[in-house]
């Protein structure tokens, strides 16, 4: 699996024969690859007016593209802030809950994120053919994919430590701009511009994904939602800076603490184990039946409602596998 | 009829090709293939609508929609062997006679004397007792022992002490269906009590000395507070529309010390049609996520589900907070008041929340005072306008009530799965008729088998890992919030799409944590002798003994072993678009199942009873699979490059 930006076809169809070469060396002998497109395919066509665009079957003849689309970065905040706004409504009424869970599109993101990752892991597992994904910068919604992929096909991934190097990898050093997705969340009053909730879109799928195999993942819910925690504001420099050249730039391995390192020790890292663990070599696919996706509730209604009970629950499941 | 075809819904997989069966009882449908011939049984009881479809090229469609929310689409080839098997169901469906249904030919091969026990597992004279009645304030009432009072009612009711017979008669005439004001619970920490009764007959102005008077002794039969709450469970304008029938509700004016409150509960046909839309929402094909909750919010289902809830938290509220008794009543006391009664005392007492008293619950509050099963639940061919689902929505509450609180529960979700079944099912005696009265009459308990012996028996299936009784959470009152961002209401999908495996976790939390628990006693147990063993030797003092312990590989025992299987996890539709994607691998072969994804819990019988033999219940079933119950088996996968793939094992 391959993620990169959008090709420059613009509107005179450029090509590009190192590309093309680069991109079919990764072809498997006989067979033949898929380009997932991230944006809609009038989106992709509208992009060549500004110099962008996608790759043309006339030239990649041997790939063949799906256009999955996963909304652009810019909608995402405003998904947020009206999830946010629905989950803090005290009233007691509840005609108006779902559809303004609705309105908001935030499950439907998840929807979306999710069936582009099962779909790039099928074509890899089911059709054992290459991938290359990407969206327009390949910074967003491409890395949605590409990580959520891995958790599907790689058990590793799936593990404290893989999961750990995921995030370094498919986030951090492929040049997630944290610091502009991640400078306001919901609750800010300042005008919004390169802000929005994709890694946290990022973590829900996870979460998603975990709620429905329980027993696959060596981390818990309380791991992710300390990620996201750590990535809006954090003591730590990992997060900091939107890319690789801007860390080094700023000297962050010399001035700052890794979250890692602190995550990573034993006592830390024995609240975020998951009790029900049991490795296994699996593929693991999720159904995106919107019957099967729920709001996550651990980190949208964490403030509102005693998390008393549920603690207890994890309590008495750690208990039980203790003593055994 | 051979040749039929079993369409799987959800999924564009090939049908399966078998013959199909009609019997007395059941639709079974038997698949073509050599080696696993699996099984689809469906009682006609369950069957709730049957829908034949415009002929195509392939056959006739046939939909049957079952009251348990399954749903089977065949397609026959014939238009003739359809229309006779359409005609057939619809007759076998609406069964004309008690005697038709399957509890009167179900043989679980009991004595007589079994069969008799069953139905004395549970004794709601105990129950009372338990509560702590007769005392001081309570009584045992025999005025309706021949069910000349009420006939709705059971002939042994709890009345206040200084209720006479007198009292009682007077009241019943003032009430719709003579239902009077009788005790559901009685709080012996506080004297506190929840009593229930149809709408008085009060019309504009009408009065009744003896219904005030019962009120009244109501209030007295607890001394702990000066006024009692009456709850009218209907919305206000329905309520007040029941005057002008004669009918309506108690005025605050005529009857001393009373506060009178609304709930708004809607009626039986608001809530059957909310189901209807809720249905139709599952049966989309691929929905969006909007299309999803936009029909979940339009079918208002969740909001009736809360309306509930909330009432059973308010009168939770009054018996254990304020100390104040409660009346409900609805129209005629046997749904909305049956719904909040019981939501109400599975808050108070934590023992409702076990196996055996949410059993002894829904005898007391359904069963005993005469709850509609018959007409609700369409055992008999009625008026369509009857059928609702109440004992579903309480059933749900219950359900919405353990994912909020999930150490406060000694049974799990397959429970009440279960129980829900077999309300439909018929196969057992205890949810026929109308009420007791026509249960005797019809001697149930000497032709029928009891669904509570039967659950029992098999309770290690149905109990919850996280309980345990000296747990915070299963003392005392439950006390859920209400606002719907602190109690998040959640669509059940494993009763609404029971059937539909692939939508569900496909690794069970609780069937885990229940063979981690099974293994850790059988250690225990193995510990006990080994223990003993060392004692003996230590006393006889032989050095020369080797002691051989067995140790046996644990896992592979409990299933917890990936090796252990021939499940697969395989992929779900993620394209809508077929032609450009597909979405089986050449090297799979046909014989991917993508929905019928087996988790521990369906082989545990998730569809229930069924043993290799007539007695058997509707679901999947496959004779050739070592499980013994339910569930699809799938032919093992290639061994190939897939091994990872096909040893999945959703424990």
């Amino acid at each position: 699996m391959m993620r990169s930006s959008q090709p420059l076809t613009g509107t005179n169809g450029r090509r590009c024969k190192e590309d093309e070469k680069l991109i079919n060396a990764t072809l498997r002998p006989g067979k033949r690859g898929y380009i997932i497109d991230t944006r809609s395919l009038n989106v992709a066509q509208q992009a060549r007016a500004k110099g962008g665009g996608f790759e043309q079957e006339a030239h990649y003849p041997q790939w063949r593209r799906i256009h999955k689309c996963i909304e652009r970065f810019n909608i995402l905040q405003e998904s947020l802030i009206k999830l946010v706004e629905a989950c803090n409504d005290q009233s007691h009424n509840m005609d108006r809950w779902l559809s303004k869970l609705e309105a908001s599109n935030w499950l439907t993101h998840i929807k979306e994120i999710l069936t582009a990752a099962c779909l790039a892991a099928q074509c890899i597992d089911r059709e054992g053919a290459s991938v290359l994904v990407h969206g327009t910068e390949g910074t967003d919604s491409t890395l949605q994919v590409t990580s959520l992929a891995q958790i599907i096909l790689d058990p590793r991934c799936r593990t404290i430590r893989g999961f750990e190097s995921l995030v370094v990898r498919e986030w951090l050093q492929a040049g997630h701009p944290f610091q502009q997705r991640c400078a306001q969340s919901a609750y800010s009053n300042s005008k919004q511009k390169w802000e929005a909730p994709v890694f946290l879109l990022f973590l829900d799928c996870v979460w998603q994904i975990l709620r429905q195999f329980p027993c696959s993942f060596e981390f818990n819910e309380q791991f992710l939602i300390m990620l996201f925690e750590h990535a809006y504001a954090s003591q730590f420099g990992t997060f900091l800076g939107n890319n690789e050249n801007e860390r080094s730039k700023l000297k962050l391995p010399q001035k700052t603490m890794s979250l890692w390192s602190w995550v990573n020790r034993s006592e830390e890292l024995s609240k975020f184990q998951n009790p029900l663990f049991e490795a296994n070599s699996l593929v693991i696919w999720p159904s995106v039946a919107p019957q099967s996706l729920q709001l996550w509730e651990g980190v949208f209604l964490r403030w509102n409602r005693p998390s008393k009970f549920l603690d207890e629950a994890q309590e008495e499941m750690i208990s039980i596998i203790r003593y055994n | 009829v051979e040749n039929v075809r079993l369409l799987d819904r959800l999924s564009s997989r090939k049908a399966a090709l078998g013959t199909l069966y009609l019997t007395a009882t059941h639709v079974i449908f038997v698949e073509n293939g050599s080696e696993a011939r699996k099984e689809t049984w469906v009682l006609h009881s369950q069957i709730s609508s049957i829908e034949k479809q415009a002929t195509t090229a392939t056959g006739c469609p046939l939909l049957i929609r079952c009251k348990n929310f399954q749903v089977i689409q065949l397609v026959i080839p014939q238009e003739r062997d359809c229309h006779d098997v359409y005609i057939s169901l619809i007759r076998l469906a609406r069964p004309v006679k008690y005697e038709e249904l399957y509890c009167f030919s179900f043989n679980p091969k009991l004595d007589k004397e079994e069969r008799e026990q069953g139905w004395k597992l549970v004794d709601l004279s105990e129950e009372y007792n338990r509560m702590g009645v007769p005392n001081n304030y309570w009584q045992i009432s025999d005025v309706n022992r021949d069910y000349g009072v009420c006939d709705s009612y059971p002939t042994e009711v709890y009345v206040p002490k200084s209720a006479t017979a007198h009292i009682i008669v007077g009241s019943s005439k003032f009430r719709s269906r003579r239902r009077f004001p009788a005790l559901s619970y009685y709080c012996k920490d506080n004297n506190a009590s929840i009593c229930r009764s149809s709408q008085p007959l009060s019309g504009f102005s009408a009065r009744c000395l003896e219904d005030e008077q019962m009120l009244q002794a109501i209030r007295k039969a607890n001394p702990g507070s000066d006024f009692l709450y009456v709850v009218d469970t209907r919305p206000k304008l329905n309520a007040m529309a029941n005057r002008a029938a004669g009918k309506g509700y108690e005025n605050e004016d005529n009857y001393s010390n009373i506060k009178f409150q609304f709930i708004g509960i809607e009626n039986i046909h608001v809530m059957r049609n909310s189901l209807q839309k809720m249905l139709e929402v599952c049966e989309l094909k691929s929905p969006s996520m909007s299309d999803f909750l936009w029909g979940l919010e339009n079918s208002g289902w969740l909001k009736h589900i809360k309306a509930i809830m909330d009432a059973g938290i308010f009168i939770a509220k009054a018996v254990a907070e304020e100390g104040v008794s409660v009346l409900v009543h609805c129209s005629d006391g046997w749904d909305r008041t049956a719904q909040v009664c019981s939501v109400a005392s599975l808050l108070l007492d934590p023992y409702y929340r076990t196996v055996k008293g949410f059993m002894v619950l829904i005898e007391k509050d359904w069963v005993s005072f005469g709850h509609k099963f018959n007409h609700r639940y369409g055992n008999l061919d009625g008026d369509p306008k009857e059928i609702s689902p109440v004992i579903d929505q309480f059933i749900e509450c219950v359900w919405q009530l353990m994912e909020q609180f999930p150490c406060a529960f000694e049974f799990n979700e397959r429970f009440l799965i279960h129980v829900q079944h077999h309300i439909y099912s018929c196969q057992f005696g205890n949810f026929l008729c109308n009420s007791q009265k026509e249960r005797r009459e019809l001697k149930i308990q000497e032709r029928t088998y009891s669904l509570w012996a039967h659950l029992w028996k098999n309770r290690a299936d149905y109990l919850n890992p996280l309980y345990r009784p000296d747990h915070s959470q299963t003392q005392g009152t439950l006390r859920p919030q209400m606002a719907p961002c602190n109690f998040l209401y959640k669509f059940w999908s494993g009763m609404y799409n029971r059937f539909e495996k692939g939508l569900h976790p496909r690794q069970s939390v609780t069937d885990y944590l229940m063979a981690v628990k099974e293994e850790t006693q059988q250690l225990e147990e193995e510990l006990e002798v080994l223990r003993e063993r060392l004692a003996n030797l230590q006393k006889s003092q032989l050095n020369d003994n080797k002691i051989k312990s067995k140790r046996q590989d644990r896992s592979k025992e409990l299933g917890l072993s990936t090796s252990n299987n021939s499940l697969a996890n395989t992929p779900q539709e993620y394209s809508n678009d077929l032609k450009s994607f597909p979405s089986r691998s050449p090297s799979q072969g046909d014989e991917e199942d993508s929905a019928l994804i087996l988790t521990q819990d369906n082989l545990k019988s998730s569809d229930p009873d069924l043993s290799a033999n007539s007695d058997q219940e509707s679901g999947v079933e496959d004779l050739s699979c070592r499980s013994p119950s339910g569930g699809g088996c799938l032919p093992s996968e290639d061994s190939g490059k897939d091994s990872d793939e096909a040893v999945f094992l959703a424990v």
